[in-house]
């Protein structure tokens, strides 16, 4: 506070004082309280859905928390550690959750980070129809997650699906393993990768023609060329990419539900999936709570290691 | 003067900011304290109508299938018959429905009215979501013996009757004709025992044919096992909801029986969600075991011959699964007398009206209207009918609907082959018997 009260009126003397006109003074573009005006109604919508839910959320799970019961025991932190406890109610299906988005997630990212930049590489060239297929990629994206689910599971139904149809096999796609992960993988890829493509693609207009003009003159190969001057320009896209890729896939939850119903057994029943049934179907909200956010702490473990292995390095040859 | 504006307008923009939070936080936290239980049961339950100013009232269901259409037309007709009561019927997924409706009832934005299933109201009971209904039950003088009794006995809890059965609605047992004809078996007979049940799956698969796809999933196999259970002569749970019995010898024969029957190429293996009711209108499978609910469906199948029976006996015992669909009068938090009282009219004239209900593919609750002639003429529910009998439900404890998750990853386990059934019910009965503990101490708690 000490600052702009000294410092502020000076300045609005001299700005409203008789030479302020002509002297060189800074101009003001805007007041200072703008750019908080700006936020604001960012900031409204922040506190209301995600900070205070996620202040409500600590309280609940130090509780024994049902919003229609009369009495929300404080448990400290029992919803916590019973996760940790193989003897509990909770243990088995929190474990076997983390495993299936764990599993999920490392057979997904790479696909969706990798096939989305090849095919940005691609769209990025000069080629007739090349709008078309840039729609084309996209259109999946835009179908919601009930009906895509609805489709997959029919398409790939092992005894009257179309797959197996035409094919002319028995595969049980969706109710074996891997089968049942290598098509919720598969179609996780096929329904999502045009978003991807699309920052990519962004991403890929913003580096400057001249490094490719250089890397030619240089007479780099095109592999040459995507090595040092494409995948180098997109670092930060990528960062960006691969940490909303990595959130996206570990939050995994209606493919899984719709198309296996978390099945073979529990091996596709996600740690969402597990969440929502502790909390909204048997109602233990603190325990879902609890589980929630040891999910977040893991999420946020990865997501620093990501950064920090992801960060601009020194490159080599310059030291 | 900058300045100030500067210092003022960050303060109360925090200040906004930060009420809203705590607002939000507050309102989310309110309510909670309110005493549980109950409006007062009084008056005649609405046996003499309702003369009250208009009212409108909120009805809630999940009738998202070919039953919607039905009761939307009992609503409309009870609106044109009673000019003050205004009835708004408002449908969505039974799964979001059960989510809902708790939220709804505790932010004050809760229906009038609405339908849960019998295994349902228990806990919704013990978690203050509906009222009692002990003088509606007597207004249209309901008693133990206008009812299947285990219909009846499912609606009390806590010596309090929370739910009026509007319907039953149990397994079946359905044939494709055209397939058992083409495996020179009597399409209008189909097998009704075990020994013949069995020859006919065998006579199916030397035509080729697996005769009865075994579902890996609770729609229809979690129906179907359950049913299985009760004919063996075991049972779910002990008779007060304390322990998990499906893992006893009854319930090992059971799966047994399902998985044998994918080993024996009675059965497709790896049945997907549905496949096996789709498989019987394709003319690929001669057997289903699937709901009431599916006879409308399957009358919209053009050319399709079927035919549709009280399950076979396979266990020794006649038994089947039902649910039951139950009216109930959500809590308000300001409770008003008019919409209680018309609520109450409601109830009471659709469940009079329920052979018009019947149509739309259930069985009525009510003895009577179960034996009447109208509902005689509806061949394929009152062919299931035969079954009221035998009807099993879950037992009426707060939370039970919980543990079926275990229950159904036994069965997908088994029908899988990824496990034997024995280990897989005992895993599973393992798991529901903690879950069981943890809801005792909190309802009673």
């Amino acid at each position: 506070m000490a600052s702009p009260t000294t410092s502020a009126p000076a300045r609005g003397a001299a700005a409203r004082g008789p030479g302020a006109r002509s002297s060189p003074t800074r101009i003001r573009r805007h007041a200072p309280w703008t750019p908080y005006a700006f936020m604001a109604p960012f900031l409204v919508i922040f506190a209301t859905f995600v900070l205070a839910p996620a202040v409500l959320g600590i309280w609940m799970s130090l509780h024994d928390w049902d919003f229609l019961l009369p009495s929300r025991p404080f448990v400290g932190l029992d919803n916590y550690t019973a996760l940790f406890d193989s003897t509990s109610a909770v243990f088995e299906a929190f474990w076997h959750g983390m495993r299936a988005t764990a599993i999920f997630t490392v057979a997904s990212v790479p696909f969706l980070v990798a096939i989305p930049l090849g095919l940005a590489v691609l769209l990025n060239r000069r080629f007739p129809g090349r709008t078309f297929f840039r729609a084309v990629f996209f259109m999946p994206y835009v179908l919601g997650v009930a009906v895509v689910g609805l489709l997959f599971r029919f398409i790939l139904d092992p005894n009257i699906g179309i797959v197996n149809g035409l094919l002319g096999t028995s595969t049980p796609w969706i109710t074996a393993q891997p089968w049942a992960w290598i098509s919720l993988v598969a179609m996780t890829v096929w329904w999502t990768l045009g978003f991807n493509t699309i920052i990519y693609l962004a991403g890929l207009q913003d580096i400057p023609g001249e490094l490719y003009d250089a890397a030619k003159v240089d007479g780099a190969s095109a592999w040459q060329v995507f090595r040092h001057v494409t995948l180098p320009g997109l670092r930060t896209v990528h960062l960006f990419v691969v940490t909303i890729t990595i959130l996206a896939s570990a939050n995994m939850f209606g493919q899984a539900l719709l198309v296996t119903n978390g099945g073979p057994g529990d091996s596709t029943r996600t740690a969402l999936i597990v969440m929502l049934t502790e909390g909204l179907e048997s109602f233990r909200m603190g325990s879902a709570a609890a589980m929630s956010y040891l999910l977040a702490v893991f999420l946020g473990i990865v997501s620093i290691v990501q950064v920090l292995a992801m960060r601009e390095r020194r490159p080599r040859w310059r030291s | 003067m900058t300045t100030r504006m500067n210092a003022l307008t960050r303060r109360r923009f925090l200040t906004a900011t930060g009420m809203i939070g705590a607002g939000v936080a507050l309102s989310a936290c309110g309510g909670g304290s309110e005493s549980p239980g109950a409006e007062p049961a009084e008056g005649d339950g609405g046996a003499s109508g309702y003369d009250g100013p208009n009212v409108e009232l909120a009805f809630w269901n999940g009738f998202t299938g070919g039953d919607g259409p039905f009761m939307q037309e009992l609503v409309d007709t009870f609106n044109s018959e009673h000019p003050n009561i205004a009835v708004t019927m408002t449908v969505s997924e039974w799964a979001d429905y059960y989510q809902k409706v708790p939220t709804a009832v505790q932010s004050g934005n809760g229906p009038d009215v609405g339908i849960m299933h019998i295994d349902s109201l228990s806990t919704n009971a013990a978690r203050n979501v509906i009222v009692p209904l002990d003088d509606v039950a007597s207004a249209l003088e309901l008693e133990a013996g206008d009812f299947a009794e285990a219909v009846w006995t499912a609606g009390e809890f806590d010596g309090q009757r929370f739910g009026i059965p509007l319907d039953v609605h149990p397994l079946g047992y359905y044939y494709n004709k055209t397939v058992l004809e083409s495996a020179g078996l009597d399409p209008e007979n189909p097998p009704m025992d075990r020994t013949s049940y069995e020859a006919a799956l065998e006579a199916l698969a030397s035509a080729g044919i697996q005769g009865h796809w075994m579902s890996p999933h609770p729609f229809t196999g979690g129906l179907t096992l359950q049913s299985l259970i009760w004919q063996f002569g075991g049972d779910l749970f002990n008779a007060d909801g304390t322990e998990v019995t499906w893992a006893e010898d009854p319930g090992v024969q059971a799966l047994t029986w399902m998985v044998d029957a994918v080993n024996n190429g009675w059965s497709a293996k790896d049945v997907g969600q549905d496949a096996d009711a789709i498989a019987l209108q394709n003319g690929q499978t001669a057997f289903n075991w699937n709901g009431i609910w599916h006879i409308n469906t399957l009358k919209e199948v053009p050319d399709l011959q079927w035919g549709v029976a009280p399950l076979p006996n396979i266990g020794g015992t006649d038994a089947a699964w039902a649910g039951s669909h139950n009216f109930v009068i959500m809590r308000q938090r300001t409770p008003n007398e008019d919409k209680l009282a018309a609520s109450r009219v409601f109830i009471n004239w659709v469940s009079q009206q329920s052979i018009a209900w019947a149509e739309g593919g259930q069985v009525p609750a009510r003895n009577s209207v179960r034996e009447s002639a109208e509902f005689e003429a509806l061949p394929e529910q009152a062919a299931l009918a035969q079954q009221v009998d035998y009807l099993h439900f879950p037992p009426a404890v707060p939370g039970i609907g919980d543990v079926f998750a275990d229950f159904n990853q036994a069965l997908n386990e088994a029908v899988l082959l990824t496990k034997e059934p024995a280990a897989a019910l005992s895993e599973a009965a393992d798991r529901a018997t903690k879950k069981l503990e943890e809801n005792r101490e909190r309802y009673d708690g």
